[in-house]
């Protein structure tokens, strides 16, 4: 019966075999779903029909992702503007990139975020999800609120809470309320950023609880009433039971997390305005790729110099995440 | 890995065994009418679940809260002073003036409409079109599948924000910025869910397709009859990803569109907040229209939103 199937499993058309011939080995996908072993991929198809299939997906993401990609580092090496094609310029970008002070603040702006955030991120979610994991009655409806920033756009987040941290919004006048008294969320630099972090953390919540809540359900049972009959508290559970079990999870929304963390945008743009608060101090890497990029006058060169940072650190912090992880296994 | 859906386990009161044995261990608890346990059938005792309870509310205050004020301003009228201190959480005279005066200001059902016409479109480019590339990734044989599946993975990596200004001159050079179709295409046929389609084919067991190729049927057939329908919690996915993706979508928008006419419902909410000195009453209203389609979609498809977040996180 196999057999059959095996020799069916070419096309019987010596011209279509010839196209599509049977090298062993190539074209096995590294994951294959159960029965595959044995089944040979069936085709009673025409020898172009795969690539008909794949064409819409291949053609939208060559022309949209892979080739921008290329393009982009391209022209870091050129002086490109919107309007002018432009010419080699070797490193020149690259060495006005280090001279240019609101790059550093661009840079320092988002490496910033990634070391206020990413811990944060990490943390929070964890414990949102150990409150949430008891199914305790009226929990189902619990979960699925604090889920609720994750769905909203993050301009709406954004807004609200510039009205909800606005000199005379909600924040100030509870602060004023209980006689603390006006902070000036949005009007002074630095918390400015921080506002923008809190935001981040807010809108991410949700998100990283549900991932947490997936890898919670896989801790299994025994190790925490082992640990309890051993008179471990429910701290020193969390610390010797729940974050072990839980670490590959922790490692993965670290990574996550800090990658978005340093291509943030939306947040600060709303918060700080197209032109990154006063003085433009609060710009961050992404911030100045669309400032410097788009528009009429646009400097594609430049804006591409600063997004292969971009791309550099992005790498750069996945290994360093992933590094991490091996670290401690060792 | 699959993600399950949280809601799927409902409190199982009835553990008689690990309950008998949690009363037998404290000896003198006290029996209650109704003993409260969770999942896995252990007790919880009653302080630590007013602590829970206490917890869960203040966690809802902060993070539905800030909706519900939004919402409430929204709602108060102009001669009703929105900046009072101490706070009035309820509008004295709720009124829906604001939404139409923000209509006045900015044309924001135009804008909730455009935002609609490219997340519809959205989703039937990604469910179609990852569900023809998942497809021959997955169960087609050919050479170049492997390059293929490669060039969607090395995709997926890619940051979108660092290709921003390439795909803003790509579509200069095609003539399609400042047009919806130019906020569509980039994000037409996303990597992922084609990644996730792909997934979602390899787990099928090839036996079916099999028969059914021994019964005649061509490869077109075998897709649309027997290997879709196995498929439809996956594409239900990608469809509410692809819509609020779209939906939700702000930076990309930003850069394309430059005439206020073409504005999505997001880069026309940004314009709103920042070219005209606001009445936040407006603002409030907007934002609602912006947000409350997606949680109404949320509230009626919310498995789908959290299987996506666990297939997209294990993928990502």
């Amino acid at each position: 019966m196999k057999s059959t199937i095996a020799s069916r499993a070419y096309p019987p058309d010596p011209a279509a075999a010839g196209l599509a011939p049977r090298s062993p080995g190539s074209g096995r996908g590294p994951r294959r779903g159960p029965g595959s072993g044995q089944g040979r991929r069936i085709s009673r198809q025409l020898p172009f029909s795969p690539w008909l299939f794949a064409a819409p997906g291949l053609l939208v993401v060559g022309a949209f992702s892979l080739l921008p990609f290329l393009s982009t580092v391209v022209n870091s090496f050129t002086d490109r503007r919107v309007l002018v094609a432009g010419d080699y310029v070797g490193l020149a970008n690259f060495r006005e990139l280090v001279h240019d002070e609101m790059f550093w603040t661009g840079l320092r702006n988002s490496t910033l975020y990634v070391v206020c955030v990413v811990p944060a991120l990490v943390v929070l979610p964890l414990l949102l999800a150990l409150l949430v994991r008891r199914n305790i009655p009226g929990i189902a409806f619990f979960r699925s609120a604090f889920y609720t920033p994750v769905v909203a756009s993050i301009v709406v987040v954004g807004l609200i809470w510039v009205w909800m941290l606005d000199d005379r919004g909600l924040v100030n006048s509870l602060l004023e309320t209980v006689g603390i008294g006006k902070i000036g969320f949005l009007s002074d630099q630095w918390l400015l950023l921080f506002s923008a972090m809190a935001v981040t953390v807010w809108k991410g919540l949700g998100y990283y609880m549900i991932i947490y809540l997936a890898a919670l359900a896989d801790v299994p049972r025994e190790l925490h009433e082992a640990a309890a009959v051993d008179g471990a508290g429910a701290v020193r559970r969390f610390f010797t039971v729940t974050v072990p079990a839980v670490r590959s999870t922790m490692v993965l929304v670290g990574a996550l997390s800090s990658v978005a963390a340093f291509k943030v945008f939306s947040e600060v743009y709303l918060m700080a305005g197209p032109t990154g608060g006063p003085a433009g101090e609060d710009t961050t890497l992404v911030m100045l790729v669309q400032r410097v990029g788009t528009g009429l006058t646009g400097r594609v060169g430049y804006a591409s110099a600063i997004s292969v940072v971009v791309f550099v650190v992005t790498v750069a912090l996945m290994l360093l995440v992933l590094r991490a992880d091996r670290k401690e296994d060792a | 890995m699959t993600f399950p859906p949280p809601t799927s386990t409902r409190p199982t009161s009835t553990a008689p065994t690990s309950a008998a044995s949690a009363t037998a261990v404290s000896g003198t608890a006290r029996t209650t009418a109704r003993v409260l346990t969770d999942a896995d059938g252990r007790r919880i005792a009653p302080w630590q679940l007013v602590v829970r309870y206490v917890l869960l509310l203040a966690v809802l205050a902060l993070t539905v809260g800030p909706f519900l004020w939004q919402l409430s301003t929204s709602l108060k009228g102009p001669q009703e002073d929105i900046f009072s201190s101490p706070p009035t959480f309820f509008p004295s005279d709720p009124t829906l003036d604001n939404y139409g005066r923000v209509a006045d200001t900015i044309p924001v059902w135009d804008y909730a409409y455009n935002s609609l016409k490219v997340a519809l479109a959205s989703v039937v480019t990604n469910c179609v079109g990852a569900a023809l590339a998942g497809y021959a990734l997955a169960r087609m044989r050919y050479r170049g599948r492997r390059a293929a599946t490669l060039a969607f993975i090395l995709a997926m990596l890619v940051p979108v924000e660092g290709i921003i200004i390439a795909q803003f001159t790509t579509m200069r050079d095609l003539g399609l910025n400042n047009s919806l179709l130019g906020v569509l295409l980039p994000g037409s046929i996303g990597a992922m869910n084609v990644l996730l389609m792909r997934n979602a084919f390899l787990s099928l067991p090839d036996e079916v397709e099999e028969a059914a190729y021994v019964d005649g049927a061509n490869v077109w057939q075998r897709f649309l009859m027997i290997a879709m329908p196995s498929v439809k919690g996956t594409l239900a996915v990608v469809a509410i990803f692809a819509f609020m993706g779209a939906w939700d979508d702000f930076l990309w928008p930003l850069i394309v569109l430059s005439d206020p006419e073409n504005y999505t419902l997001t880069v026309g909410l940004n314009y709103l907040h920042g070219t005209f000195a606001t009445d936040e009453r407006l603002v409030a209203a907007g934002t609602v229209i912006a947000v409350l389609p997606l949680i109404i979609l949320f509230a009626c498809l919310q498995r789908y939103f959290f299987r996506g977040v666990g297939e997209g996180a294990v993928k990502g």
